[in-house]
Order: structure tokens, then sequence, then C-alpha cells
């Protein structure tokens, strides 16, 4: 009998900061603007978290007078503004200097995964710490922690409560942003800005104004992704490349979500789902298998995107105007 | 009730074309700012005096001659890739799947030397590795194009996922051929008698491999510059309904396009492997695919040039990597680096092609007007 109940929390928890990353690229996408340096952007929101929980940890005199509220804000807070600055710098190279998207994205990933990892390597020796290692263990177990009741209530708690707050805010942010796309001007503005700049432009919006917020607030979002990795899927220790390749997982799941960060909640714990799936697969001990087990997530998203494209439905397209730079003076 | 007219402070117009060498010289100058920036970084995190660092750079790629061969031999591979990128980028088909397709090239040749090391003579198996991997690297860079061709596919993407799928297509393999059992790696293939190792020229271990692209990136420059297909590639780059109008069949020069573009990557994935490394890993291609990318891009799409901006990117992430060896720090400081080298080359592009005007000097040019 396949294990759901232990296999759930797992598939979930790995799909939490593809949600988050998924979510901040569908909100970039949609104002055109294909952001490749989200895996570079997923790393420094992980390691500017670290590196504001560190400074935090070590200015206490004891592991013990950690006080949860400032272990939690200012790891975020730290995350947040280093994935900002990541945004900022994306846009302006995009936006206003117009430079190519794809070239400035993996730019950008080149930079962020040496930045994390940079930092992530070295930062207890350029601070002259005296832990053995990158762990902040103490911020993590605030991080993790879920209701009291919890562990009382047997599946039913393992499936949906045994998580961190960050998962719960990560599909309340999916939500909202679906409903922002869908439902409110401001949405209807920033879609507009993604298929046709042009039109957009004369309708009287701004197009550039809409490209920088988007990608900034996509780039904060995709950014907590790294720091929910980090805080709380691998309990605040920080490894070289252990967030391996999930944001491109992450772009990928933009594609198989059809651009819906609703669809991406479900779609998140799938993928998550299909990345485990070689840990409880019935191979035994077939090391060869599990990593074509691996690729699963890939080949399902190549399948949706050339499906998608053969349908040919209007709605289901990505942005018209997906990477493409918006200069006024140029019809 | 008299409206004033508000001009905007800054008034942006795109140049209609630069002499070459300012626009080398607005390179050159982001890069000499670039320097500067990642020197200051570096004297802030070593504490060493910046020209002493620069000179770490330097002697990282020329204090020996094998520091020197090496140099060339990351230059040639970088260029290949690029090489191989070029002509798909000229008609805007964003091949960002260079990595899976070395690693499928890689695989073929690998396959042959593995399987049929005790089949056949050494050069059959050499002539079937160059085929294999030509023939593997055109197929992964051909399904996304036959997709782009005929139903419009996202080609950034789906080529962007094919790489995925071949470096666990590679994991597999690496377990299944892992040599001793249990090792999860493949180790030298072949070493005792070298079966499917190229020949060597001289004693120069890496020199056919920077003949080979050297060949390659002339070819290249002629095909694109001199032949039919050249031609084609650049006007479906211009505008496909151009193309349609002229009579050119854009899906053929799509398909073809990629076929000799994943052909180039599987011809370097051969390159790596049956020429320096003779083994397999997943990073055989060590980022290059994404690498030559901005390398193909900071040259403007022209093979000539790519051997400047491939020599400029391989000495700079060389010496930072010697820089981060020599001074204790993490070997990740090269590509934040490279990083911030970039983003200065990339955001420089703006003012080679456009022009910008501040509000008076706009006033001028008008009372100069009338």
């Amino acid at each position: 009998m396949f294990d759901f109940v232990s296999f759930i929390p797992r598939a979930v928890m790995q799909g939490v900061p593809l949600l988050l990353g998924s979510t901040g690229e569908t909100l970039t996408e949609k104002s055109g603007n294909l952001n490749l340096g989200i895996p570079g952007i997923m790393y420094v929101g992980a390691i500017s978290g670290v590196i504001g929980g560190f400074l935090y940890e070590s200015s206490l005199p004891s592991p013990d007078a950690i006080r949860a509220l400032p272990a939690i804000l200012i790891p975020m807070c730290a995350s947040l503004l280093g994935s900002l600055l990541m945004g900022l710098l994306y846009c302006f190279l995009t936006v206003t200097l117009r430079a190519n998207q794809n070239v400035t994205g993996l730019a950008m990933t080149t930079f962020g995964v040496g930045f994390g990892n940079f930092f992530g390597g070295s930062l207890i020796k350029l601070a002259g710490s005296k832990m053995p290692y990158l762990a902040l263990s103490a911020s993590s177990i605030i991080y993790r922690r879920t209701l009291p009741f919890a562990n009382k209530l047997g599946w039913f708690g393992s499936i949906f409560l045994s998580y961190g707050f960050l998962a719960y805010l990560a599909i309340a942010i999916a939500l909202l942003s679906a409903w922002i796309l869908r439902h409110t001007r401001v949405g209807l503005h920033l879609r507009a800005v993604g298929e046709n700049p042009n039109t957009a432009d004369a309708a009287g919006i701004n197009v550039n104004r809409y490209k920088y917020v988007s990608t900034c607030i996509g780039s904060m979002i995709a950014g907590l992704g790294g720091l929910y990795y980090v805080m709380d899927y691998s309990s605040g220790i920080w490894s070289n490349n252990a967030f391996g390749d999930r944001g491109w997982l992450a772009i990928a799941l933009v594609i198989f979500t059809i651009w819906r960060p609703d669809t991406g909640v479900l779609a998140s714990f799938l993928f998550g789902g299909l990345y485990i799936l070689h840990m409880y697969s019935p191979s035994g001990m077939n090391l060869a298998i599990k990593e074509l087990y691996k690729m699963a997530p890939y080949i399902v998203t190549i399948i949706v995107l050339v499906l998608s494209s053969i349908r040919n439905k209007r709605e289901n397209q990505p942005p018209q105007s997906l990477g493409l730079p918006y200069f006024r003076e140029e019809r | 009730m008299t409206e004033t007219k508000r001009e905007p402070l800054i008034h942006i117009t795109k140049r209609a074309s630069l002499p070459w060498y300012a626009s080398w010289g607005i390179r050159g100058a982001a890069i000499l700012v670039a320097l500067i920036v990642c020197a200051i970084i570096c004297v802030l995190t070593t504490g060493e005096k910046p020209l002493r660092i620069y000179g770490t750079i330097l002697s990282a790629s020329f204090s020996s001659a094998r520091r020197r061969w090496v140099l060339l031999q990351n230059i040639a591979m970088l260029l290949a890739v690029g090489l191989a990128l070029i002509p798909a980028f000229r008609m805007r088909f964003w091949n960002l799947g260079g990595e899976g397709q070395i690693l499928a090239g890689g695989l073929a040749t690998a396959a042959c030397m593995i399987c049929l090391r005790d089949v056949c003579p050494n050069w059959v198996i050499i002539v079937c590795m160059v085929i294999s991997s030509i023939a593997a690297g055109a197929l992964w860079g051909v399904i996304p194009a036959i997709f782009k061709a005929r139903w419009n596919t996202n080609e950034t993407l789906f080529t962007l996922m094919m790489n995925y799928v071949a470096t666990q297509l590679v994991a597999f393999f690496i377990i299944i051929w892992e040599m001793p059992k249990g090792a999860g790696k493949i180790g030298i293939i072949n070493q005792k008698d070298m079966i499917g190792w190229l020949p060597v020229i001289g004693n120069y271990k890496y020199l056919l491999n920077i003949i080979v692209v050297g060949i390659l990136c002339i070819l290249m420059y002629i095909y694109l510059n001199y032949s039919k297909h050249g031609y084609e590639i650049s006007v479906v780059g211009e505008s496909q309904r151009t193309a349609r109008y002229v009579g050119i069949k854009v899906e053929r020069v799509v398909i073809r396009t990629m076929l000799l573009s994943g052909a180039i990557c599987g011809l370097t994935g051969m390159l790596l492997v049956g020429g320096t490394d003779h083994t397999l890993t997943t990073s055989i291609s060590g980022g290059r695919g994404f690498t030559a990318v901005m390398v193909a891009w900071l040259a403007k799409f022209n093979p000539i040039w790519m051997i400047m901006t491939s020599f400029l990117l391989v000495l700079l992430q060389r010496g930072a990597s010697e820089i981060s060896t020599v001074y204790g720090l993490n070997q990740s400081f090269s590509e934040i680096l490279t990083g911030i080298i970039l983003f200065f080359i990339v955001g420089s592009e703006f003012f080679i092609s456009y022009q910008i005007h501040f509000r008076h000097t706009a006033k001028k040019e008008d009372i100069r007007r009338v």
C-alpha cells in the first residue's frame, strides 16, 4: 500500500518553494518580462534570510534568549530586501536599459547562485564566528512551529496542519495573486501590459511602472521560496547547491499551470510529489531507474507546453509580448 | 488659462548607427568600470591591494605553459558552443538548450567508447563517436525546433526543459555504466588501452580540440555571411513575414538551423568526452550552454568577435577562481565577478543603441534650429 500519509506532507514541503517561485514568476511574466533570473533570485532570497538570521542569532548572548518575533521578521525582511534588489537590478537592465531579457536573466542566475554559495560557504569565516557550520537551528524551530494540536489529529493533522506558517502564506499569496490578476483593474492592466504594451500605453497605462512593480513583487515572492527552503525545509542548515535546480522547476511550473497561480497550488504539490517520487518508487534499490523518475516534472512540463501550443486556445498562451523589450518610439 | 508644456527631463531616441570604434569604446569602458567594481569587491573581501588582484587574474591564465593551454582549451570549448548557438540566435530562435545538446553528444560518445570497445577497431569507434554525437546533439536540438515550426511552441522554455531531461538521462546511464559498481560515477573510460580517445597531436593534449574549433569558427563565418542558408537565417530573424513573402520556407529554415546548432553542440560534447575528459558526468558541459548564450550575445552573433568575448569571459572566470583559491575564498566567488561584469556589459548595450537627450540639450537644439 502506498504510504500517502507520509508522502503527501513531503510532497507539499517540496512543493512550497516551487509554488512561491512560480507565483512570483507568473506575476513577472504577466508583465511581459521573462525573468530567467528566478533561480538566482531564490538563492539570493535564501542566503539573505540566512545572513539576517545569522546576524541576529550571533548577537544573542545565548541561544535560549531567542524571541519569536525578531527571529521571524529579521530573516524575512532581509530575504525580501535581497530579492527586491535583484528584481530592481533586473528591471533596471531590461526595462530602463532595454537589455535582452534572456541574457540578463542568465547573468542574474549566474550571479545569484554564486552569491548564495559564496556567502553560504564563507559567511562564518568572514564574520569570524565560532559556529562549526552555518546552522540556524533556533530560528528554524520557530519557522517550523505548527499549531499546538496538529500532532493530535492523526492523519488529518499530518496532511493538512504539519507545516510552518510560510507554507500557508505561500498558498495565500498564490490565491491572492490569482484573484488580483483575474478580478481587479490592476490585474487587467498588468495583463494588458504583458499582451500588448503598445495598446496598454495608448490606453494610458504606465507600462514601465507596471513592469517594475510586478517584477519586483514577483522577485520578492520568489525570494521567500528560497527562505522557506532553507529555514523550514532544511531546518536552517545551509549547504551549498542544496537548493539545486528548483528555480528552473519553478519556471517549468509556470508553464505547467498555464500562467495561473491558483492552479499552481495543487500543481506545485504535484511537482513536489514528482520530485520525490523516486524515493517511493517500487523499483527498490535500482538507483538508475530513480534517475529516470527525476525526469518526470520536466517531461510533464514539455507535454503541457506542447499540448497548449497545439490546442492554441487564446487564454492558454504565454503573454504575447513575453521576452520583448518595450520602446514607445519603436513600432 | 494657459497650459504649461512639461517636457520630460530625459528623452531617449534610437541611434541610427554608431561607428565600430565608438561602440567598442563604450563596451571597453563598461568592462573597465566592471573591473574596477570587481576590484573594490575583491579588496573588501580579501584586504589585498587592487593591483595584486589584477596580477593574480592574469597569472591564472598566463604564468605557465600548462595554464596557457588550459586557457586556450577553455576558450575553444566555450567558442564551440557559442558557434553552435549563433545561427539559431540569428533567426531569433532562443536556443537555451546548449547544455542538454552537449550532454546528448557526450552521452553518445561515451556509449560508443563503452559499448563498442571489444567489437570494432579503434578508428571505427572514433568514426562512430563523431557520427553518433553529432546525430544525438542534432536530435536534441531539432525536437524543440519541429514543435516551434509546426505549432509555434515557445522554444526558450522547451529547450530549457530539454536540458534537465538530458541531465537525468546522463545520470541514468552513469549508474548503468558506473565503474566500479556502486561508485556512482564512471571514472576514466578505457584508461588502459585508450580506446576511443581522440588522437593527440604532438605532445599537446588540447591542440586537436583547438584546431577543430578554429576551423569550425571560420566555416561558420563563411556559412553565415556568404551562403544562401546564412542569408535565409538573417531574413527569418529580421522578419518572418518578409521571409515568407520572398518565398523562404520559414519552417524548413528553423528546423535545418536547429539541426546544425544541435549538431555542433553534440560535437562539442564529443570533444569534451573523447578529447579531454575521457569520462562522462552530468556537469561535463560546466554551464557552457548558458555562458555561451552571453558570449554569443556580447559578440553580436559574430563568430570572429566571439573569439574575443570568449577569451574575455574565460580569462575572468579563471582569474576569479584563482583569486578564490589564493585568498582562501569560496570557489563561487568567480560566479559573482562574472555576473557583475556581465551586468555592466549588458547594460552598456543601451548606450550603443540609444541616445539620451537631457532637457536643456534639447532646448539648445531648438534654438539652433530657429
